[in-house]
C-alpha cells in the first residue's frame, strides 16, 4: 500500500490534464477566431451562447457526429493509428511541465530533454498520416512537414541549450529555481535565444507564417486532406496541445515559469493583486453585457460566467490577505504560481495568433534558407556567446550587468553579419538564369532536409 | 535488476534477427534498418553491463554507437537516393555494376 | 522491484516482436514503424536500467531523428513496383548458418558461465546517480578525444550525405 501512495497525486493530475485539455484546445480555437475577428474588425462567432462562448462545444459535437471516412486505397491500419501517435506524443510532453510549484505530474531530472524528445515523436503522426492517405496533397504536406520540423528542431534545440547553460540543470523545476536565484528571467540574459526559440516554435507547430505543410491555397489541407470527423479533430487537438507545450517550454525556460514579475522585490508586492483586478475586470464586463443578451438563457449564462470570475477573484485574493503562517497563506505560491504560469502561456499563444494574422506565408525555399542559413548559425553563436558571458561572470567575477550584454552584443553582431551576407547572396541568386534557379530549388529541398 | 543473462539473451535475439534481415532482404533500406537493429542489440548489452558493474562508461560507448548510427544512416540514405536517381531501384542484387 | 522486472519482460517481448516484424514486413514504411517501436522498447529497457540520459538520447536521436530520416527517404523513393517484387533473396541458408553459430556461442557461453550468469549481484543504483552529470563528466573528461573524433565523423557524414544526394556537384 505504501508503494502506491506517491503515485496517487501524479495520476490525479494526469487524469485532470487529459480530461481538461480537449476543452482548453477548443477554447483556444475560439479565442483564435475572436482575435482574428478583432484584427479584421468583425465580431467573430456570436450565435452559440453569449459571445459565442459555447461554440467549441458545438464544434466538438459536430466533429464527433461526422462520418469517419477512410479512403479506399489508404493503408487502413496506419491511417487509423497516425492521429493517435500525434495526440499521444503531444500529451506525454505535458507530464514534465511545472504549472506552479505544486502542480506537476513528475519532476524528472532530464525534464526538458524529455519534453523535447517526446514532442519530436509527434512528427511520425503527421508523416505517416500523410503517407497512409495515398493522396498527392497529403504526401506533399507530410514531406514538407517532416523537412520543416527536422530543420527547425535543430535551432530550437540550440536555443534551449543556451538557456540550459544559464540554468545548469535539466529539471524544469530547477530551471525556474535558477531564474529565481540569478534574479532575472532568462529572456533578459539571452534575448536572442528567446527570439530564435519563438521563430522555431512557430515553425514546429506548423502555424502561419510557416504553415507550409497545411497551406490551404497550395495543398488543400496538407497531411490532413483525407481526414474527416473524429480523426481530423484528433490532429487538431494535437496541434493545439503542441502550441500549449511550446508555450509552456518558453514560459518555463525564458519567462520565469510560475514566478510573478519582480518576484524577489518587496516594492512590487502590489502585483499580487493583479489576478484579482483581472478577474474583477472580466466579471464587470460580463455583468455589463448581461442585460443586452437577447434570450433569458443567455442572460443567465453571462451572469454565471461573471459569478465564476468573482469566485476566482476571491480564490486569488484570500491567500494574499490571510494572516501569515496560516494554511490559506501557505496555498499562495501554488495558486498564484498556477495563475502566472498560465498567464504567460496565454500571452505566448496570443503572440502566435498575432503573428499568424499579420504576416504573409513564406515560400518553402525561403523557409529552408531562413532555418539553415540564418537561425542555425545564429543559435550556435548564441550558445557560444552565452558560454563567454558565463565564463566572464563566474571565472573573472565580472558583474552580471556587464558580462551578459557582452554576450548579447556578440550575438547581435553575428546576426547582423548573417543578415547582410544573406541579402547579398539573395541578390546574386536572383541575377542567375531564372530557369536554372527554379530547377535547382526543387531538387535542393530534400537535400536540405537530409 | 533482472539477471544479466536475460539481457544477454535479448541482445543476442535482436542481433540474430538483424543479421537475418541483412542477409536475406533485397530492399537496401530494410537492410540499413536491420543494421540499426544490430547496433541497438549491442547497446542493450553495453547498458546492462554498465548497470551491473556500476559505472556509466558503458553508456558512453552506447552514445558513441548512436552517433555512429546517425552518421551511417545519413551516408547510407544519401547513397540510396543517389542510386535511385540513376537506376530507379532500391534492390540490393540489382546494384551490380561499378560504373555507369 | 517487481514492477521493474515485469517492465523488462514487457519491453523485451515488444522489442523482439517488432524486430521480427521489421525484417518480415513487405512494405518498407511498415518496417520503419516497427523499427520505431523496437527502438522505443529498447529505450524503455534503458530507463529500466537507470540510464535516463541514454533513454532520452535514444528517443530524440534514434526515434525522432534517424527514423524520421528513414521514413522521409522511403517516401522519396517509394515505388509501387517495389511492393510487387520478390522481397527476399535466396540466402536463407546463410542466415541459418549464422544464426546457428550464434546459438552455439550462446549455449557455450551458458555452459561456461552458468554459475555467474544468473547470480551476479548488480551494483547499487546510486553508483549511476546523478546520471546526466556522470555521463557528461566521462564524455568531456575521460573520453574527450573520442568525443571530438565523433564530431568530426558527423561532419564528414554530413558533407558526404549532401554531396551524395545532390544531383550536380
Amino acid at each position: 500500500m505504501n508503494a502506491i501512495i506517491p503515485y496517487i497525486w501524479p495520476v490525479v493530475f494526469a487524469l485532470v490534464i487529459v480530461a481538461v485539455l480537449p476543452l482548453i484546445a477548443g477554447y483556444i480555437v475560439l479565442v483564435e477566431r475572436k482575435v482574428m475577428a478583432d484584427m479584421q474588425v468583425r465580431l467573430g462567432p456570436m450565435r452559440v451562447g453569449p459571445h459565442g462562448l459555447l461554440q467549441p462545444i458545438a464544434d466538438a459535437v459536430k466533429l464527433l457526429l461526422k462520418e469517419d471516412i477512410i479512403p479506399e486505397s489508404a493503408d487502413r491500419l496506419v491511417f487509423w493509428g497516425a492521429p493517435l501517435i500525434s495526440v499521444t506524443a503531444a500529451m506525454l510532453a505535458l507530464a514534465a511541465l511545472p504549472i506552479g510549484p505544486f502542480f506537476q505530474i513528475a519532476d524528472l531530472n532530464i525534464g526538458l530533454l524529455y519534453i523535447l524528445g517526446v514532442s519530436s515523436l509527434g512528427i511520425f503522426g503527421i508523416v505517416l498520416g500523410g503517407w497512409a492517405s495515398n493522396s498527392h496533397y497529403s504526401l506533399l504536406g507530410a514531406l514538407r512537414s517532416a523537412a520543416q520540423l527536422v530543420s527547425y528542431e535543430t535551432s530550437a534545440g540550440m536555443a534551449i541549450v543556451g538557456a540550459l547553460l544559464l540554468a545548469g540543470t535539466l529539471s524544469t523545476r530547477g530551471i525556474v529555481q535558477a531564474q529565481s536565484d540569478i534574479g532575472v528571467w532568462f529572456i533578459f540574459a539571452a534575448p536572442i535565444g528567446f527570439f530564435i526559440y519563438l521563430v522555431a516554435s512557430i515553425a514546429e507547430t506548423n502555424r502561419a507564417p510557416f504553415d507550409m505543410p497545411e497551406a490551404e491555397s497550395e495543398l488543400v489541407a496538407g497531411y490532413m486532406t483525407e481526414y474527416s470527423g473524429f480523426r481530423w479533430a484528433l490532429y487538431f487537438l494535437a496541434e493545439y496541445t503542441n502550441m500549449v507545450v511550446v508555450a509552456s517550454i518558453a514560459a518555463t525556460l525564458f519567462l520565469g515559469g510560475w514566478m510573478r514579475p519582480f518576484a524577489n522585490t518587496r516594492l512590487f508586492n502590489f502585483l499580487d493583486y493583479f489576478p484579482l483586478l483581472l478577474m474583477l475586470w472580466i466579471a464587470g464586463y460580463c455583468f455589463r453585457r448581461t442585460p443586452k443578451q437577447p434570450v433569458p438563457v443567455q442572460k443567465m449564462f453571462m451572469a454565471a460566467v461573471g459569478l465564476l470570475c468573482l469566485v476566482l477573484a476571491a480564490v486569488f485574493t484570500i491567500p494574499v490577505i490571510a494572516p501569515a503562517g496560516s494554511l490559506l497563506a501557505a496555498a499562495k505560491p501554488g495558486i498564484h504560481g498556477a495563475f502566472w504560469f498560465l498567464f504567460k502561456v496565454a500571452a505566448y499563444i496570443y503572440v502566435f495568433m498575432w503573428l499568424r494574422f499579420t504576416f504573409p506565408r513564406y515560400r518553402f525555399d525561403q523557409l529552408m534558407r531562413l532555418g539553415w542559413q540564418f537561425l542555425v548559425p545564429l543559435s550556435i553563436v548564441n550558445v557560444m556567446s552565452i558560454g563567454i558571458s558565463l565564463t566572464l561572470h563566474r571565472q573573472l567575477n565580472w558583474p552580471n550587468l556587464v558580462a551578459f550584454p557582452v554576450g548579447i552584443a556578440i550575438t547581435l553582431a553575428a546576426g547582423a553579419y548573417l543578415l547582410a551576407t544573406g541579402e547579398k547572396h539573395e541578390q546574386t541568386r536572383v541575377g542567375e538564369d531564372e530557369n536554372a534557379e527554379v530547377d535547382s530549388r526543387e531538387e535542393e529541398t530534400p537535400v536540405n532536409a537530409v | 535488476m533482472v539477471p544479466i543473462g536475460h539481457y544477454v539473451f535479448l541482445s543476442v535475439a535482436l542481433l540474430a534477427i538483424g543479421i537475418v534481415g541483412v542477409v536475406t532482404r533485397r530492399n537496401v533500406i530494410i537492410i540499413l534498418m536491420s543494421i540499426e537493429l544490430i547496433l541497438n542489440a549491442v547497446n542493450i548489452n553495453l547498458v546492462a553491463f554498465s548497470r551491473l558493474v556500476g559505472s556509466v562508461e558503458g553508456q558512453i560507448f552506447a552514445i558513441f554507437i548512436i552517433t555512429d548510427a546517425a552518421a551511417e544512416a545519413a551516408v547510407g540514405l544519401g547513397i540510396i537516393i543517389a542510386f535511385f536517381r540513376n537506376r530507379e531501384t532500391v534492390l540490393a542484387d540489382e546494384m551490380d555494376i561499378l560504373k555507369w | 522491484m517487481l514492477f521493474n522486472e515485469v517492465m523488462f519482460y514487457v519491453f523485451g517481448v515488444m522489442a523482439v516482436v517488432s524486430a521480427i516484424l521489421v525484417v518480415t514486413r513487405r512494405n518498407a514504411v511498415q518496417s520503419a514503424i516497427f523499427l520505431v517501436t523496437a527502438l522505443l522498447a529498447t529505450a524503455g529497457i534503458f530507463l529500466n536500467l537507470n540510464a535516463e540520459f541514454l533513454f532520452i538520447v535514444q528517443v530524440i536521436l534514434y526515434a525522432g531523428g534517424i527514423m524520421v530520416l528513414f521514413v522521409f527517404v522511403i517516401m522519396l523513393v517509394n515505388l509501387d513496383v517495389a511492393l510487387h517484387q520478390v522481397q527476399f533473396n535466396r540466402q536463407w541458408f546463410v542466415a541459418l548458418i549464422i544464426s546457428a553459430v550464434l546459438a552455439a556461442q550462446v549455449v557455450a557461453a551458458i555452459a561456461v558461465s552458468r554459475h555467474t550468469l544468473y547470480t551476479l549481484a548488480p551494483a547499487a543504483p546510486e553508483t549511476l546517480e546523478p546520471n546526466t552529470e556522470r555521463v557528461a563528466f566521462y564524455l568531456f573528461h575521460t573520453y574527450m578525444l573520442p568525443f571530438e573524433l565523433a564530431s568530426i565523423l558527423l561532419l564528414v557524414a554530413m558533407v558526404g550525405a549532401v554531396v551524395m544526394a545532390k544531383k550536380r556537384v
